[in-house]
């Protein structure tokens, strides 16, 4: 199962890295969705202490399109299917496509959080690396379960509709974590030093149990889809 | 022949409230090769989705070697090769790349310009299947089926938008298949072509069996 899971990953990335335009794609709407929030805000202080839940907000609608995307290039010639004939193991297929998905939503993280600082005139006061951990394990939480309920909408005529319908009630306890801590690693002071690591631990019990489960579900959907 | 390799067993399946097969019971020997024709809607494709599993049955039984196919799917899907409509191509990536990526999915280590070279594919064309033509397409997906080496071979439609040289290199290919040992099934419209890799002929219509008999030779 790892030496697919692998073989999956690989298929993913190099799916990617020939159509760029993909990614840049979902990195400018994201984009687009945060200078909205900025040019909204009612002023700068309080745009600077929205700094973190405006970067997930981006992020977080962003994902949807990066999601949707992941099946259709599975779709158009029915690739998926192909993957469950050959036989492809359906955990691989879903820790493949999950970690991908974790991959390209903190690339597309990791461009558009410089641009969040700026146009927020925020930095990172706190702990840099509690920063990074929570843009990692915010972006991994929220590719398992959009991972998963791809699956059950890639198929669906209007996929692009349902699946924020769907993943948006699932992530959004989690977001509201990874928001927090964000915004509280940003901020710095001893307020930071001391619900920061909290906030990251409710992030990782979200993230075990979306990849414990999306692991599990995933070939009972695949095999009935 | 070697014994009996697949069994259907009043195998039916439905499509909502229509039946597209309506009890199909039928046995296929080790290395025989069986082209299934009818008109369009009379079961075929149905038929050989159900045996490659990409379909579940709704009634009866199907066997592959001995063993009930949907319980044992994990086991007995790595000797079963479907070429379906469908083609399982990815196209942003090159006929290079998706041999490639399938080779890795499957564990085999295959260099595909082989196969690229044997279905009639410039090797070395770098540009996405996306650029390709149907029939480019169709070549692509039959040598990904080659990569599989599979054991039981369902083709599809293979001679679907190819032209001469396509279709004689379907036939060349589904003879080799056979030649290795591989049982064929052939679901097909262009019977000329295809009785030179069967010898069984099973005539479908709205998803009954209705003809079964020896490929006709001149």
């Amino acid at each position: 199962m790892i030496r697919q899971t692998w073989a999956v990953l690989y298929k993913e990335l190099l799916t990617e890295l020939r159509q760029p335009a993909r990614i840049s794609g979902i990195f400018f709407f994201a984009l687009a969705l945060v200078l909205l929030v900025g040019v909204a805000s009612p002023s700068g202080v309080v745009l600077q202490k929205m700094a973190g839940a405006t970067l997930w907000l981006g992020l977080m609608l962003a994902s949807t399109r990066a999601l949707d995307q992941s099946y259709q290039v599975e779709l158009e010639h029915n690739a998926l299917e192909g993957m469950v004939l050959w036989p492809v193991d359906p955990r691989a297929v879903y820790y493949g496509k999950a970690v991908a998905n974790a991959v390209m939503l903190l690339l597309v993280c990791c461009a558009l959080t410089p641009f969040v600082l700026a146009m927020c005139d925020a930095g990172i006061a706190g702990n840099k690396l509690l920063f990074v951990a929570f843009l990692a394990a915010g972006c991994s939480g929220l590719a398992a379960p959009g991972t998963l309920f791809g699956l059950i909408t890639g198929q669906a005529r209007g996929s692009s509709v349902l699946l924020p319908l769907l993943l948006f009630p699932i992530v959004v306890p989690m977001l509201l974590a990874a928001a927090r801590g964000t915004m509280l690693v940003m901020e710095g002071g001893p307020s930071a030093e001391m619900e920061g690591p909290g906030w990251l631990k409710v992030l990782l019990v979200f993230n075990l149990l979306h990849w414990s489960l999306g692991g599990i579900f995933y070939g009972y959907i695949i095999e009935d889809g | 022949m070697h014994g009996v390799a697949i069994e259907f067993d009043q195998v039916a399946r439905r499509f909502g409230p229509r039946w597209a097969l309506g009890g199909i019971t039928l046995s296929i020997g080790a290395g025989e090769g069986v082209m299934l024709t009818g008109p369009n809607g009379s079961g075929k494709s149905t038929l050989l989705r159900c045996l490659s599993t990409a379909l579940k049955i709704h009634h009866g039984e199907i066997r592959v070697g001995g063993q009930e196919l949907w319980a044992n799917r994990q086991t007995i899907r790595p000797s079963i090769g479907f070429l379906s409509h469908a083609g399982y191509l990815y196209d942003d990536l090159s006929g290079a790349d998706n041999l490639r990526v399938w080779a890795k999915l499957g564990g085999m280590t295959a260099d595909p310009h082989p196969l690229l070279e044997r279905v009639g594919l410039p090797p070395k064309r770098l540009d996405p299947v996306r650029t390709y033509s149907q029939g480019m397409r169709r070549r692509l997906a039959l040598a990904r089926l080659m990569l599989q080496k599979p054991k039981i071979v369902l083709l599809d439609e293979p001679y679907t938008a190819l032209d001469a040289d396509g279709r004689r290199l379907v036939t060349d290919l589904a003879r080799e298949f056979r030649e290795s040992g591989a049982t064929l099934l052939m679901a097909t419209h262009l019977v000329s072509y295809a009785s030179e890799a069967c010898d069984r002929h099973i005539a479908l219509l709205d998803g009954k069996l209705v003809d079964d008999a020896p490929v006709e030779t001149e």
